[in-house]
């Protein structure tokens, strides 16, 4: 130490300390900062083969160069286009059997019937993604809802998402036959994958809008939510006064109406 | 035609049923009371007038008033095994109401609140908010199920008249009222003495006001401007409250903090609030009420207004998310068809049209927040709301 104390004063000292500070600074942000995870794996090959299953796939509606397609009445577009939506959008739409497209329609329903291989999946995301930057698909660790923070997810959830996806997450009607779905038991991947994508309806919410931290602690606090035991029983679907107010009627009238027809009847 | 108005099946009760019998139907010859057939049943098609008893059209002037039911009387009132029974079933139903009430109370202290059980068709729930509720559910049902049974088998069941008695007083005793009246007043020297009647009247008259003053005073302070403007008029816009008007950033709600331009993307949906309101000592939900924004990023192409691209920032504009027709939130923003969609009536306006209304009852758009950015990036408002914003109100205008 002593070695060290005397040579404080060297001229060198200053230009090493601030080495020093950068490697440390540098070695902390590769350490914590969000890793995309394709970008290591991605391979020219990816993209060649991505762009031909691409092209037989998925060109009709999206067009040959994923451009997107007008159907041809009016503004209506038959696939829009997909530079700039990343492999993250390709890795939502396609892993949760959205698309391929069943019918065009106002809204693409996810289908538990995934239609192609996980690395068939990879390989037009990498293609989609050497078209132009788009957001990557997440790391386990930013998905996992152990280390989110359930309380902060809960006020964030209520600002931006439950307005249409209920304050439950059982999901909401929108406009001319769009729905937001229900988000119970969502995979958590998924769930990050269409904050940060918007598919459909759905707003971006970028990583400038909603932190990876705060997707990390929203993520948290849906599955917290599906988990909770509900000490009442029955949610009836968690929607509020319309299941609610219809049980009231069918059962409590209809119990209501049995004692009144009893209480008007003679005794035998 | 005899008086009673019955069916007479020999003769024509009336002209009037004659009349029925028109040249339209000539090979009809039914009469009153017989039944229309055809030649087999089933041989051939079936017309309307078939199988059809015709009327003689004839209604007698009153009906008989014919009295009640005779009495049938009950199983409990000939067989006093069967009232033995009744009797029975009654204790029965107190005593389940007596178990019921033992048992809320046992519940109540000696379960855990914590303790879940599996009810089939219901799933798993609180086990002592079930013990509760059928507990309570026992006593309350069993005394008045009881009560009801006991009324039916047992207590008199004979129909009576009662005749309610006349209303009118005798003319005997409505003169002694008048008469006491008037000697009361005679007595006090009310009419003759002016100031005590006219004092009294004054004094009676004004004890009311304290009773409606309040009413009035509870209703809260007169709005005043308040519901014309917003924090982004500069600051706490109560009763009362002049702010001047300074630029404020636009702050991420929940979080508080200021947006960078830059990090609203294309088909982004930022939940925005003024700079300072969320550090707000009080107040903070009456003025988050009328300051919440929606800030959303369009392709500038897409936007049809000229007056919504120059109010708002290459594409980003900011709206009011206080629904025009009764105030809710509207928060549901599609952003491929750029629809705002209000969760409470439906109200939808399109945001590439200035947030016109293009469905629901709201009547106006939803008002728009003009923005531009600062030195260092970050959006601003350039001016407050230039409308009031939220639902129509008598002042308005």
């Amino acid at each position: 130490m002593n070695a060290l104390a005397a040579r404080r004063r060297h001229p060198a000292a200053i230009a090493i300390l601030l080495l020093l500070g950068l490697i440390l600074m540098g070695a902390a942000y590769a350490a914590i900062a969000p890793r995309p995870a394709q970008a290591a794996v991605v391979s020219a090959d990816q993209v060649t083969e991505g762009k031909q299953l691409f092209q037989a796939n998925c060109a009709s509606c999206h067009g040959l160069n994923a451009e997107g397609r007008k159907t041809g009445t009016g503004d209506y577009v038959a696939g829009p286009s997909l530079a700039g939506v990343g492999a993250a959008a390709v890795e939502f739409q396609m892993g949760t059997g959205r698309m391929p497209m069943r019918s065009p329609n106002a809204q693409a329903p996810r289908s538990d019937v995934v239609k192609f291989p996980a690395e068939d999946i990879t390989k037009i995301g990498a293609y989609i993604a050497s078209l132009a930057p788009g957001p990557a698909v997440p790391t386990d660790e930013m998905v996992d809802p152990t280390k989110g923070d359930v309380a902060k997810g809960g006020e964030l959830f209520r600002v931006n998402c439950a307005m249409c996806h209920n304050f439950a997450g059982a999901g909401g009607a929108l406009t001319r036959g769009k729905y937001a779905p229900s988000l119970m038991g969502v995979d958590p991947d998924d769930m990050y994958l269409a904050m940060e994508t918007g598919p459909q309806s759905m707003p971006v919410f970028n990583d400038d809008n909603l932190s990876p931290q705060s997707k990390r602690d929203i993520i948290a606090f849906l599955t917290a939510t599906h988990d909770y035991e509900k000490p009442g029983g029955m949610a009836l679907g968690s929607m509020g006064p319309v299941s609610e107010g219809l049980f009231a009627w069918i059962f409590g009238l209809g119990i209501l109406v049995g004692c009144a027809i009893w209480l008007g009847q003679k005794a035998a | 035609m005899t008086d009673s108005g019955l069916p007479n099946p020999q003769q024509p009760p009336n002209p009037h049923v004659d009349r029925i019998e028109d040249p339209m139907n000539e090979q009809d010859t039914h009469r009153p009371g017989d039944v229309a057939s055809g030649e087999e049943f089933g041989t051939s098609a079936v017309r309307l007038d078939e199988g059809h008893i015709v009327g003689h059209g004839g209604i007698p002037e009153h009906f008989e008033n014919p009295g009640l039911p005779p009495h049938t009387p009950r199983t409990s009132d000939l067989n006093e095994a069967a009232a033995k029974r009744a009797e029975k079933v009654v204790g029965a139903l107190f005593g389940l109401s007596i178990l019921g009430t033992i048992g809320f109370v046992v519940a109540y202290f000696g379960v855990d609140i914590r303790a879940t059980a599996y009810v089939p068709g219901i799933g798993v729930m609180g086990l002592q908010h079930l013990l509760l509720g059928v507990c309570m559910g026992a006593s309350l049902l069993g005394i008045g199920l009881g009560a009801v049974h006991w009324a039916k088998t047992l207590m008199p069941d004979a129909e009576v008249v009662e005749m309610r008695h006349e209303m009118r007083s005798t003319d005997e005793a409505r003169a002694a009222v008048v008469q006491t009246l008037n000697e009361g007043a005679q007595s006090s020297q009310i009419n003759r003495r002016p100031l005590i009647k006219y004092t009294l009247g004054g004094a009676l008259g004004l004890f009311a006001l304290p009773v409606v003053l309040p009413v009035l005073g509870g209703l809260g302070p007169m709005p005043q401007k308040s519901l014309s403007l917003t924090f982004w008029n500069g600051g706490p816009s109560g009763p009362g409250e002049e702010p001047t008007f300074k630029p404020m950033r636009l702050m991420r709600d929940p979080e508080n903090t200021p947006i960078k331009a830059s990090d609203v993307t294309i088909g982004s949906v930022f939940h925005v609030l003024p700079e300072g309101l969320l550090t707000l000592e009080h107040g903070v939900l009456e003025e988050k009420a009328k300051a919440a924004v929606l800030l959303m990023r369009l392709n500038p192409q897409d936007i049809k207004s000229q007056k919504e691209l120059d109010w708002g920032y290459q594409g980003i504009v900011a709206y009011s998310k206080i629904c025009t027709h009764v105030g809710c939130p509207v928060g549901l923003y599609e952003q491929g068809t750029h629809h705002l969609l209000c969760p409470c009536h439906q109200s939808t306006f399109d945001v590439t049209e200035d947030c016109k209304v293009i469905f629901g009852p709201a009547k106006r758009p939803l008002p728009q927040l003009k923005i531009t950015v600062d030195a260092e990036g970050y959006l601003v408002s350039a001016q407050p709301f230039r409308e009031p914003v939220g639902p129509s109100f008598w002042e308005r205008g």
